[in-house]
């Protein structure tokens, strides 16, 4: 089944125009990667889908529902469910308040204390630190929280913006591990990464954007032994 | 003569001034809006609060739960029909500027509003209580400013729990600290900020009506007040609510006590000394890491 369906969506900020007739599809229950280099449009297409910029045109289809003209609370009322680029959790609040503020729409809030449990025993780290303010958290603790407070909002899709930006290796490596768990726990995802090696290992289908179109779609395991993905993206 | 009533009155004006200052760095730290028209629309409430005073007789504390409603309905209101639309066409400016004309000419709208229908007269709602004392010792304290005093402060207290603890309270300190981000979590921030602005006018309502058993209202009472509170909210620490209050108490203080050895005109230096040296040391206020919420 069709979750997300963008059909030939032209974006940008203002007279500024980054997205050309983009059209990608999203089943129910699959991660997708977008890759491709900075400045190619991938936080310009998240940003469009959950509603913080408008597009100039064409159609965002959320489980047969048009979605693009709606504001991004309402966006986010649906389920679609974005983790920004660079975590942007609310600095001065403690870890709780930071989940708790992600199950603040009325019909979340019944599931506020299974979603919890949930991401606790997902997540750990947040438990222990449940009292500490956001903004002194590590960067790997920063990314599972601003993942923790995207679950506690009852995804139905979850768009996850770079959550391998500025972590260790080995962070990168749970940061992906945890993104399969949510995965295999039944919610839909879409990734958007640099990390593009990363990105098709685990992803199922791969866009690659390339200055606002997309260049390439195919399966994750084609296009990593593909010779221009090779070159162009993972320096081999 | 002791010095004990100019302290317990200091304290008492300066949680007044406290509650006019949290009004304004609600609107302040949610909104990034300063309203110019916060004494105005303390002048404002008063009228109202004096109005339904003279018909009714009730006591004026009791009014509270009264005048509160209709003034946050009232800057409910104005948010939605005034402010929004001109931050709706400056959304992408960094520090919308008209928002501040409008504020203030709001503010000039209001005064005159009120010397239209009211007139310019001098007005206080001579209460049973408003000359009467408490003896504590041999030191005598005024009864209405012990009740203003403790009334601010369990207004401030819950207040304070409120934005902690409640859904909307957290609503409202995460659209002030990231608007976008807060909308990305549901909450609609256009609603937030009428609320956010209902609340800092409701505020006022109670400020106003603890003052009104001691206090003169005219048409330019604001002034004075609106004053004191931008020196107390950059005191305390723009967008913080204890600030507010610690500030308000602090002016308060060197307001009543300083006008025990000085004439009034050097207690006003005075207060601009103590603004500026806090300034010096700590320049975002006693209480402010930039924007706390």
């Amino acid at each position: 089944m069709k979750l997300l369906e963008i059909n030939k969506l032209n974006s940008g900020y203002g007279d500024v125009q980054v997205l050309k007739d983009i059209s990608l599809t999203i089943e129910q229950g699959e991660i997708v990667s977008i890759v491709g280099a900075n400045g190619a449009g991938k936080t310009t297409l998240m940003k469009t889908i959950s509603g913080q910029i408008h597009a100039y045109s064409g159609e965002i289809l959320f489980m047969g529902e048009q979605v693009e003209h709606l504001p991004a609370h309402k966006i986010a009322a649906k389920g679609i469910i974005q983790v920004p680029e660079g975590r942007k959790l609310f600095p001065f609040m403690t870890v709780y308040e930071n989940l708790l503020i992600g199950s603040t729409m009325k019909h979340v809030r019944k599931s506020r204390q299974k979603n919890l449990e949930y991401i606790f025993d997902l997540l750990p780290r947040l438990k222990e630190r449940g009292n500490q303010v956001a903004s002194t958290l590590s960067g790997g603790e920063q990314q599972m929280l601003a993942i923790g407070r995207a679950l506690m909002e009852n995804p139905k899709i979850l768009m996850l913006d770079e959550p391998s930006l500025g972590l260790s290796p080995l962070l990168v490596g749970t940061v992906f591990e945890i993104i399969e768990t949510i995965s295999k726990a039944g919610t839909t995802v879409m990734l958007v990464e640099q990390n593009v090696k990363r990105a098709l290992k685990l992803s199922k289908r791969t866009y690659v954007l390339e200055n606002g179109i997309i260049a390439m779609e195919g399966d994750s395991s084609q296009l990593i032994d593909d010779p221009h993905i090779k070159k162009a993206y993972l320096g081999l | 003569m002791s010095l004990m009533p100019a302290i317990v009155n200091g304290i008492s004006i300066g949680a007044i001034y406290g509650l006019i200052a949290m009004g304004l760095t609600l609107i302040f730290g949610i909104m990034r809006v300063i309203n110019f028209a916060q004494g105005a629309l303390l002048m404002f409430s008063m009228m109202i609060s004096y109005g339904i005073w003279t018909i009714t007789g009730v006591n004026p504390y009791i009014l509270i739960i009264i005048v509160g409603p209709i003034m946050f309905c009232f800057g409910y209101i104005v948010e939605v029909t005034m402010i929004r639309p001109v931050l709706k066409a400056q959304s992408d400016v960094r520090e919308p500027l008209s928002v501040l004309l409008l504020t203030a000419s709001f503010a000039v709208v209001l005064e005159n509003l009120a010397l239209m229908i009211f007139g310019g007269n001098y007005r206080m709602a001579q209460s049973s209580f408003s000359d009467k004392t408490y003896s504590v010792g041999d030191v005598f304290l005024s009864a209405p400013r012990l009740y203003g005093l403790i009334i601010a402060l369990v207004v401030s207290l819950l207040f304070y729990i409120f934005l902690k603890k409640t859904e909307i309270g957290r609503q409202l300190r995460a659209t002030g600290q990231d608007r976008n981000t807060a909308a990305l979590m549901g909450i609609n921030a256009e609603k937030t900020f009428a609320i956010a602005f209902g609340l800092g006018t409701a505020l006022l309502s109670v400020a106003g009506l603890v003052l009104l058993p001691f206090y003169y209202v005219h048409p330019t009472v604001g002034e004075v007040f609106m004053t004191r509170a931008f020196i107390v909210v950059i005191l305390g620490g723009l967008g913080s609510v204890p600030g507010a209050l610690v500030g308000g108490i602090i002016i308060g203080l060197i307001e009543t006590v300083g006008a025990q050895f000085m004439t009034a005109s050097i207690t006003s230096v005075l207060i601009y000394l103590v603004f500026l040296i806090v300034l010096f040391v700590k320049p975002s206020g006693l209480f402010g890491s930039p924007f706390e919420w």
